[in-house]
This record gives C-alpha cells, sequence and structure tokens, in this order.
C-alpha cells in the first residue's frame, strides 16, 4: 500500500540515475530517443487528458505519456515529493505546497468543467431550484420536496410529498471543494459550518464513494439528489437541475453556459483563478478549472521538449476534444496567456 | 554391492538438511511475528503526534471536521462492531446452518433415496451422484469467498438496496416506534451493509463448522442413534455441542473479517457519522473511513488516520484475545464428549 511507504525520497536516487543516464546515451543515437512522461493526479480531467496523451503518443512514436488519476491530493503530493514529470488538481495549489517545490511551480489551467445536481424523482423532468433552495438542502433544511421554496420556482410541476435522499462525497473531492466553495459563496450560513473543504462535515445525507458511487446512489434511490460532474452527468443521462444564478436567473448547465460564467472569471498572473459565484446573466453559478502542476525548472532537455509540445498541443488541438467529454473549452484569451506562461518552463 | 541395513544413522547431509530445515522453518516463523510487530509500531509511531494531540477524547467524541480540526470516531467505532455483530448473528445462523445441511448428508440422501426409485443407486456414474452434489454445493459456499469486494458492494448498491426498500420502507411506517426501525432507507445504510457482509463471511463460518461437524467422530453419532435419539436429537444434542469449539472458532475467524471489511462497506454504509441503533439510518465504519480520507489525505490528517487505523487493530485484537478466551472456557466443558 502507497500509504506506508512515505518515504519516496528513498528512490530518487535511483531514479535520478535512470533518468540521467536514459538522458545522456540516447543524444548520440540518429534514432528519436525513448520519452517517458510520468503525471498524476485529479480524476476530474482523467478522461480528458487519457485521450489527450493517446492521440498525441499515437503520432509521436517516441513518446509515452502515463497519466495516473489518483485524486488532486494524492497528485499534489506526488507534485512535491517529485514522483512525477508532472502533477494535476483540480483544487490548483496552496501557496504553502507551491514554497515547497525547490525552483517553482508553472500552474497551467488545461480545461474546465460545471459541477450539476442530478435527482431522481419520478415524473419530473425540469427541476428549477432557487439559490435559497439548493443551499438550504445541502444544510439538511429543506427536508421534503414540495418544500414552498422547492415549489415557488416550480409551477405545475408534480413534487412528492416525500423526504429528499441529499447523496455526498465519501471521499475527499476536488469536485466537493469546486461545490461547498459555491455554497459558502452564497449562503452564510454553510460557510460557518461545513464550510469549504475536500471532504466536509456535511450535516445531512448518506455519503458514497467516488462520482460512480454517488451516480449509483442517485439511480437506486427515489427522492435522491446530489452532485457530480458535468461529464459525468451527461454520459449518463442523469436528470440535472437548472440552478438560479447570481443575476437571479435559471440557467440549466449547458457548455455554452459554463463557458459565459469562464469568460467573466479574471485570470491572474498565476493562473489560479476562482470564481465561486460568477455575476453573469446568463452563465451557469458552479464552473472551475482543472490546472496541470509543472516544475519551471526540468533537469532533462528531452522531457522539456516533450513537455512543451505536448502542451502546445493540448491547448491548440487539445481543446477541441473537450466538449465532446462534457468539459468547456477554454477562453480564447486564456489560452494565449497559458501559451506565453509556458516561456517560464525551462532547463536546469 | 552389500546390502543395506534396515537402520542406519542419518548421514551428515540428512543431519544438515534437516537442521537447516528446522532453522528456516524457526527463522520464517519468527520473521511472520516480527512483521507483525514492525507493522503496529510504524502505525504506532505515524499514530503518536494525533495521539499526543487528541488524547482519548479522540475515542468520545463524534464529530469529524477537518476544517474545524476536530477529529474524533465514536461513530465510526459503534459502526465496525454494530454492523460486524449484526452481520455475525445473521452469517452464523445460515452459515452453521449451511454446514449441517452439507455435513449430515441431507442433500446426500435425499438424492440417494431419488436414484432409489429408479433403482439407480449403485449405478457406476448415477451412484456417484449424491456425493459430487455435495462436492459442489460445498464449492460454490466456498467460491464465495474469491468474489472480490468491490463486486460485493456494486451488487448490493444495485440489487440489494433496491430489492430491500420495499420491506424497510413498510417496516418504518408500521414498526416505526421500534428503534431498530426508527429512521427510513434512504439508500446505502446499516441493513444493506449488514446483509452483503453476513454472505462475505458466510464461507469462513460455513467451511470451518462443516470441518468441525464432520470431525466428530461416528461412534458418537452411531451411539446417540443407538439409544434411540431421532436424527435431530442427535445435531442438537450429541454432534453441534462436541464440534462447538470448531465453529465458534470459525465464528472468531469471520468476526474478524467483517471487523476489517472495507470496500464493500465503503460503498453500501452511507458513511454517515452517526450513532443510531435503527438498521435503515447511514453509519461508518473505521475502514471505510480510512478508505476514503487516505487518498487524498493531507500529512497532517495522515497521523489522525494512523490513529483511527491503530484504535480498529485494537478492536480485532480484543475481539481476538476475547474469543480465544471463551474457546478456552467452553472447551472445558465439552471435552467429555470427544473420544
Amino acid at each position: 500500500m502507497q500509504i506506508f511507504s512515505r518515504r519516496p525520497v528513498l528512490f530518487l536516487p535511483i531514479a535520478a540515475i535512470l533518468l540521467s543516464s536514459c538522458g545522456g546515451t540516447a543524444k548520440p543515437d540518429a534514432a528519436a530517443p525513448q520519452v517517458k512522461l510520468q503525471g498524476a493526479g485529479a480524476s476530474f480531467p482523467a478522461p480528458l487528458y487519457s485521450k489527450w496523451f493517446k492521440s498525441y503518443s499515437s503520432t509521436h512514436n517516441n513518446v509515452q505519456i502515463d497519466y495516473q488519476s489518483i485524486g488532486s491530493g494524492g497528485g499534489v503530493k506526488s507534485f512535491i515529493d517529485k514522483t512525477v514529470d508532472f502533477g494535476a488538481s483540480d483544487a490548483a495549489m496552496k501557496p504553502e505546497d507551491i514554497a515547497r517545490v525547490e525552483g517553482g511551480v508553472q500552474l497551467l489551467p488545461m480545461t474546465a468543467g460545471s459541477v450539476v445536481l442530478t435527482y431522481n424523482l419520478d415524473g419530473v423532468t425540469d427541476l428549477k431550484l432557487s439559490r435559497k433552495a439548493y443551499s438550504g438542502i445541502f444544510l439538511g433544511k429543506i427536508k421534503n420536496w414540495n418544500d414552498p421554496l422547492i415549489a415557488a420556482a416550480n409551477p405545475g410541476a408534480k413534487l412528492p410529498n416525500s423526504p429528499i435522499n441529499v447523496v455526498v462525497r465519501a471521499d475527499s473531492s476536488g469536485t466537493t471543494f469546486v461545490f461547498t466553495q459555491h455554497l459558502s459563496a452564497i449562503s452564510e450560513e454553510f460557510k460557518k459550518s461545513p464550510g469549504t473543504n475536500n471532504m466536509p462535515n456535511w450535516p445531512i445525507g448518506t455519503k458514497s464513494k467516488g462520482n460512480e458511487g454517488v451516480t449509483a446512489s442517485i439511480k437506486t434511490t427515489p427522492g435522491a439528489i446530489g452532485y457530480i460532474e458535468y461529464g459525468y452527468a451527461k454520459n449518463l443521462n442523469m436528470a440535472m437541475a437548472t440552478l438560479e444564478n447570481k443575476a437571479g436567473k435559471f440557467i440549466a448547465p449547458t457548455i455554452a453556459a459554463g463557458q459565459a460564467s469562464l469568460a467573466a472569471t479574471e485570470m491572474p498572473e498565476n493562473f489560479i483563478a476562482w470564481n465561486p459565484d460568477p455575476d453573469v446573466a446568463d452563465g451557469y453559478p458552479i464552473v472551475t478549472y482543472t490546472w496541470l502542476l509543472c516544475y519551471k525548472q526540468y533537469a532533462d532537455k528531452e522531457k522539456l521538449a516533450v513537455l512543451e509540445d505536448l502542451l502546445n498541443y493540448t491547448l491548440t488541438e487539445g481543446q477541441k476534444d473537450s466538449e465532446a467529454l462534457g468539459y468547456i473549452p477554454l477562453p480564447a484569451p486564456v489560452v494565449e496567456k497559458v501559451k506565453a506562461a509556458l516561456q517560464n518552463i525551462k532547463a536546469l | 554391492m552389500s546390502s543395506v541395513p534396515i537402520s542406519q544413522p542419518p548421514t551428515r547431509a540428512q543431519r544438515i538438511t534437516n537442521i537447516v530445515f528446522q532453522k528456516t522453518c524457526y527463522g520464517f516463523a519468527w520473521l511472520s511475528i516480527v512483521l507483525v510487530a514492525f507493522i503496529v509500531l510504524r502505525i504506532a509511531s505515524a499514530a503518536l503526534p494525533a495521539m499526543r494531540e487528541y488524547g482519548l477524547g479522540f475515542l468520545t467524541g463524534t464529530t469529524w471536521d477537518p476544517n474545524e480540526g476536530t477529529y474524533s470516531i465514536l461513530p465510526e467505532m459503534w459502526g465496525t462492531i454494530y454492523s460486524s455483530l449484526l452481520a455475525l448473528i445473521i452469517g452464523t445462523a445460515f452459515g452453521v446452518a449451511v454446514a449441517i445441511f452439507l455435513s449430515e448428508g441431507y442433500v446426500g440422501d435425499f438424492i440417494f433415496n431419488t436414484l432409489k426409485i429408479f433403482n439407480l443407486h449403485f449405478h457406476k456414474v448415477w451412484g456417484k451422484l449424491p456425493e459430487r452434489a455435495e462436492q459442489l454445493l460445498r464449492n460454490l459456499i466456498e467460491l464465495l469467498a474469491a468474489i472480490p469486494s468491490v463486486v460485493y458492494g456494486l451488487w448490493g448498491l444495485f440489487v440489494v438496496i433496491p430489492a430491500i426498500r420495499p420491506a424497510a420502507g413498510w417496516l418504518h411506517a408500521e414498526l416505526g416506534w421500534f428503534p431498530l426501525f426508527g429512521t427510513d432507507l434512504a439508500g446505502p445504510g446499516m441493513l444493506p451493509a449488514v446483509l452483503v457482509l453476513s454472505i462475505m463471511i458466510l464461507p469462513t463460518i460455513t467451511a470451518i463448522s462443516r470441518n468441525s461437524l464432520t470431525a466428530v467422530p461416528s461412534r458418537l453419532r452411531m451411539a446417540a442413534y443407538g439409544l434411540g435419539a431421532t436424527r435431530w436429537e442427535t445435531v442438537l444434542a450429541v454432534i453441534l455441542p462436541t464440534a462447538l469449539r470448531g465453529i465458534f472458532g470459525g465464528v472468531v475467524l469471520a468476526f474478524g473479517r467483517a471487523l476489517g471489511e472495507t470496500m464493500a462497506l465503503a460503498m453500501l454504509v452511507g458513511n454517515a457519522n452517526k450513532i443510531s441503533v435503527s438498521l435503515f439510518s447511514p453509519a461508518n465504519t473505521l475502514a471505510a473511513l480510512l478508505a476514503n480520507s487516505f487518498p487524498e489525505a493531507r500529512p497532517k490528517d495522515v497521523g489522525v488516520l494512523m490513529y483511527a487505523a491503530l484504535v480498529l487493530l485494537a478492536i480485532t485484537l480484543v475481539v481476538n484475545i476475547a474469543g480465544a478466551a471463551i474457546l478456552q472456557r467452553a472447551s472445558g466443558e465439552h471435552d467429555g464428549a470427544r473420544t
């Protein structure tokens, strides 16, 4: 078990020897050297990343890219321990974590996604939830489907007189982080407790493991509601609630509505952009970027060249794959900014 | 060529092989003990900072809130023991029944008598059927142990929960005043977890119980029949008490397995930090907490989780020691029935 070997440091010298030897001997050869990139982290963008890396490797025979979707926390940990060439995280990286990486860290937003509320209600196809309603549900204050706060936004819908079965994530997850960050932004009470966290102390609900666990629970439980990623919900044809945004409009989760929210998000120099409650008329309220973590300095020149080429590919060609898989393509100005930031990644 | 004498002193090579074999066994035996000690020590040393910080309050509090930095595991300890005990009750009832069914030749007799009608009971091929059928059933039960935990979890989510929902809803509506049915079954919860867990420990109980039942000397059985006891009386009054020690050993082993079961429980138990006797309420177990929290644990959380792991280890140890002690006492009473 990985848990008990908390000494990745031990392997560093071995890894270093392997790396240096392969970088050193391959050069004089006429044939293209084999380059292997190792990455690990967030599970949310994993389907998209695998698609990118697969299609990149198929056109570049000498490149092999491994991505392990072990979760954002694990990704950041491996990245700090330098057991990978790049990491990935939905929750960006905390300043104190960045400080622990010698030589510096370059965060690069790669794609974005929405978090949606899916539900299981017989006969209700278009559920609208006001901000008060859905924050109340996840605070455990709105307990019944025919609560006036829900009924007010859904005239004509046959809301049953049955309890709301809230389903939340049991494991630590970036999706939970984004969702609780949004709830904290729209509800003072939620901000106090449980607050923003990867694994907060939820006041209500049964907890299921992973997106797939939450999905299964919702599918098999009448009257259930829970949060999952948009791509996941779309692939499985789950009913998604239409949510009220800051402007007071009810917005269904679509790629376009997500993009509208992202366009309004200010992108700072370090690329750590959060917008827990976007103020856009047609924007969907819960969107987030997801980041690739790169070192600012790479000892191996071949790796660096491949990594830069790969990132260029994902920022241009790769963005076209996003939508089909349920991710939001990066807005054009952001792509330009990220491309410019690639200059910060240098050889040692 | 001289004939080999019947007895001769061992050759040098034989003696060396013997010593080497002995020492190797000795070494390996110690190695496994050292390994266990090493694991306990590593967990304990990793847990030490958390133990200093949270002390015994860790065991008595009920909140787990990483945001506030409060960690305590009473609900998980309760859930672990409660789910294991319930699963053990169901698993033992079914497991021992199955073991009796398989060891007392019920299946064999039935098939034998059926074959007799067609006068095939000593047939070359058909005559083997009774024995084969018993073997097949035995293997089927043992096959349950080979199903991966995650498959049990998925089966529980998609089959068990929808299947028990109507019954659970009715019980709650009609008998809601009874604490066991005090809440509604929302989805994952204690009962589905317990049902799946009891199936998971069934092979352990059945296999060991069957072994100890078949080990009961046949003359005891014959003597009971000879005294005029019915089959029912023989099984309940003679065979079961004689095999009790072995059966109990199996039950203790199964309890250990139930305490540590992780994946299926993490998927089915609901993972809510609640202490409730209701069968339909979501709960949490230590193993599920560990499985859910470890992948993204920050260095500070790891200490807390190691503390929880240590508690789980302690619970398992206490159960096993208690089991061994009860076994010791129980064995004294029934040794008379042994040959």
